[in-house]
């Protein structure tokens, strides 16, 4: 392991598998065998004369064994990033950041609700919340898409629709005629789902808008800011508290972050362009 | 001895002795017209009899009619450059076939002793220490800088125009974290320094300086200088319940009203010797067979500091000169527990429309949303 945490560890490319049409997830093998990692932690993924991006891990954290990562295709790092095969190197540095509550939640209903490529960094919140699963009451997902052709994941939300101790809704902002489901945006999803707002702790994961009216439909629900939990976004160039970009108010988001109890950053979100 | 002189014609001894003792000395010397720091190896090269008048958005140097050797205050650039390098090599990737080795340059091994630090650099220095060293991690190329490094600092008698150390409480007399500290006094028939001091590696160069013993007039002069600079500041703030007072305000129509002189140029994110931003740029040699990574200073007001995908958080410039001063003055505080401020006044004299953040907080102060509010 480099003992610097600028210096990146190369990876090596196993899988390359195709989501979406503009997203893809590579199956990354450590050389040190094993990655662990938090749910809700990210990388710093460098590829070659590209440049570097944060992208959340997105694996089982309880499958230290090859480390996971989807990304969408938006821009010049990315769309690189795209290009790469099986076989290929990619440089990684991480894990960093602040994790979702996995352990505080227990006991309580989970509600996980989340749009598009958000859904990633919260799959390894599933996966371990689902690994344990005795210890939680009620565990919902509440999921938005696009379009059906957006959706993330589909064949493991199946899996997890069928279960009976998960539920699972997702809607698609629009759709064809072949869709029989939810239509609209993810937070009409809230007023029914199924959670004790006075003993749930809710994990959210999107753009600030979506997180806003998220929070709103919530509180309207009766659920306690600090039992909200939300990841961030911002620029990252460092992600060890060095570059200042990721700044939110006196916050690093690289490092008290990119998950935040929503009462800690409220004050935040409410400031324009902050 | 429990004062000590360095009588002016023995000023050279300390540039031999810190050489002796295998430093790189660095010190002020006039290039292009205004005083930087830069490796100078004889005491002549410094800018002895000048000064700098400083105010608001201007700089010139003068002549003055003495033959002070440190008689002016601070330049533009601050000693932040070497512990802290405007560019750095991060690390050099090589490709082989389809993977690629990354190595990370060494370190350089110079031994640095900075002669003629301000009270108030001293204080960036340890600022920067705070953000370097002291947070979650440590910047290896920073702290194998700053282990080595020898300070000597030459307290304020005079301070500038755009000085307020006073009011940050970093100054004119260097109360911490050095290891020998001068003040100057020449006078009719006197030309000397008063020695103080603040470490043990300071102790043993002062052991190998001709030192005499210092007069009781001597040290009193000194002391008497110190306490007028104190009294003469170009500029001060008022720092009470300042950190409140930017959070209460964000949304202050004021920060409009900056936006308006505001050129979001960066030049005072560049001068300041603690703002400590960085972004990374990434280059390839035309074979593809090199790649490397490079840091270099980066400013919050430039648009693309803070890009996400689909346009930059803080878009108008308003959003920008906010962000710089809430978080020299508020935010760096929760991050560091201290000001991000030192008050070197630097910001305000280069500041191409003169945007002078002792006056941006006082209009503030005046024009605080929770009085409004309240009445
Ligand atoms: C903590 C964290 C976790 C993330 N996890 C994921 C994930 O799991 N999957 C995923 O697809 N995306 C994720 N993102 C977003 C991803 O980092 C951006 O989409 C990516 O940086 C865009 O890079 P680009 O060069 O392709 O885009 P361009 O638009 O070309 O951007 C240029 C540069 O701006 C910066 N930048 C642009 N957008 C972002 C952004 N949203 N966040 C941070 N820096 C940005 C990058 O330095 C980028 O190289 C995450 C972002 C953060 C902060
Ligand atoms: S903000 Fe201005 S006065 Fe304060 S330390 Fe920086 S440059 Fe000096
Ligand atoms: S305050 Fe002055 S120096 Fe700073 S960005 Fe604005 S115009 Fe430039
Ligand atoms: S990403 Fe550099 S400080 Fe957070």
């Amino acid at each position: 392991m480099n003992t610097d945490p600028m210096v990146p560890d190369l990876f090596r490319v196993q899988k390359v598998r195709k989501e979406t049409l503009d997203t893809f997830t590579l199956e990354l093998s450590p050389k040190q065998k094993k990655f662990r990692f938090e749910p809700g932690q990210f990388n710093m993924l460098y590829v070659s004369g590209a440049g570097e991006i944060p992208i959340s891990i997105s694996g089982n954290p309880n499958q230290p064994e090859s480390l996971i990562h989807t990304t969408r295709a938006v821009g010049s790092v990315t769309n690189a990033m795209r290009k790469l095969k099986a076989g290929d190197y990619l440089g990684v540095r991480g894990p960093f950041g602040t994790k979702w509550p996995v352990d505080k939640a227990m006991g309580d209903d989970v509600v996980i609700i989340t749009g598009g490529i958000g859904l990633a960094p919260l799959r390894p919140a599933v996966y371990d919340i689902l690994a344990k699963r005795g210890r939680y009451g009620n565990v919902v997902l509440l999921y938005g898409a696009r379009t059906p052709e957006d959706i993330l994941y589909p064949k493991e939300i199946m899996g997890w629709r069928s279960r009976f101790d998960m539920d699972v809704h997702v809607t698609v902002d629009r759709a064809a005629g072949s869709w029989h489901s939810n239509v609209g945006v993810v937070t009409k999803l809230i007023p029914k789902a199924p959670f004790d707002p006075q003993n749930t702790t809710a994990f959210i994961c999107g753009p600030e808008v979506m997180i806003r009216f998220t929070t709103q439909e919530l509180k309207k629900r009766g659920l306690s800011d600090d039992k909200i939990y939300v990841s961030m976004e911002r620029n990252m160039k460092c992600a060890i508290g060095f570059c200042g970009h990721c700044q939110l108010g006196p916050y690093f988001v690289c490092k008290d972050g990119p998950v935040f109890r929503y009462d800690e950053i409220k004050r935040l979100l409410e400031i324009r362009e902050v | 001895m429990t004062h000590a002189v360095l009588e002016r014609p023995d000023l050279k001894s300390l540039f031999n002795i810190l050489q002796k003792a295998g430093y790189t000395t660095i010190a002020p010397t006039v290039r292009d017209n205004v005083i930087t720091y830069e490796n100078v190896t004889d005491q002549s090269e410094l800018p002895i009899g000048m000064t700098d008048d400083q105010k608001n958005g201007s700089y010139r140097l003068k002549k003055r009619k003495d033959k002070s050797v440190f008689g002016f205050v601070v330049g533009p650039q601050s000693w932040k450059k070497f512990l802290y390098p405007a560019r750095l090599k991060l690390w050099e990737a090589h490709r082989n076939g389809k993977s690629f080795s990354i190595a990370k340059p060494e370190n350089e091994e110079k031994k640095l002793a900075f002669i003629g630090v301000r009270p108030c650099e001293m204080s960036a220095i340890s600022i920067q220490d705070k953000v370097f060293l002291k947070s979650t991690f440590v910047d290896s190329a920073y702290s194998s800088r700053r282990e080595q490094l020898f300070t000597v600092i030459v307290n304020c008698t005079e301070p500038g125009g755009t000085c307020f150390c006073t009011s940050m409480d970093t100054g004119p007399r260097a109360k911490k974290d050095y290891d020998l500290a001068l003040t100057e006094v020449v006078k009719k028939d006197q030309h000397y320094f008063l020695v103080e001091i603040g470490s043990d590696q300071g102790k043993e160069i002062a052991n190998k300086l001709p030192l005499k013993e210092a007069s009781e007039e001597q040290v009193s002069e000194a002391d008497k200088r110190l306490n007028e600079a104190a009294r003469k500041m170009g500029k001060a703030l008022k720092t009470d319940g300042v950190k409140d007072l930017l959070y209460e305000n964000a949304e202050n129509p004021h920060w409009e009203k900056v936006a308006e002189r505001c050129m979001t140029c960066a030049n005072c994110t560049m001068v300041c010797p603690t703002c400590f931003c960085s972004t990374m740029e990434d280059s390839t040699d035309l074979s593809g067979e090199i790649a490397e990574r490079w840091r270099t200073w980066d400013s919050c007001f430039t648009m693309d500091f803070s890009y996400v995908h689909g346009g930059s958080i803080r878009n108008s410039s308003s959003a920008r000169y906010r962000q710089w001063l809430t978080h020299k003055l508020g935010s760096w505080q929760d991050q560091f527990g201290t000001s991000g401020c030192v008050g070197c006044g630097r910001c305000i004299t280069w500041c191409p429309v003169g945007i002078d953040i002792t006056e941006e907080i006082k209009t503030l102060q005046e024009c605080d949303s929770r009085k409004s509010k309240s009445n």
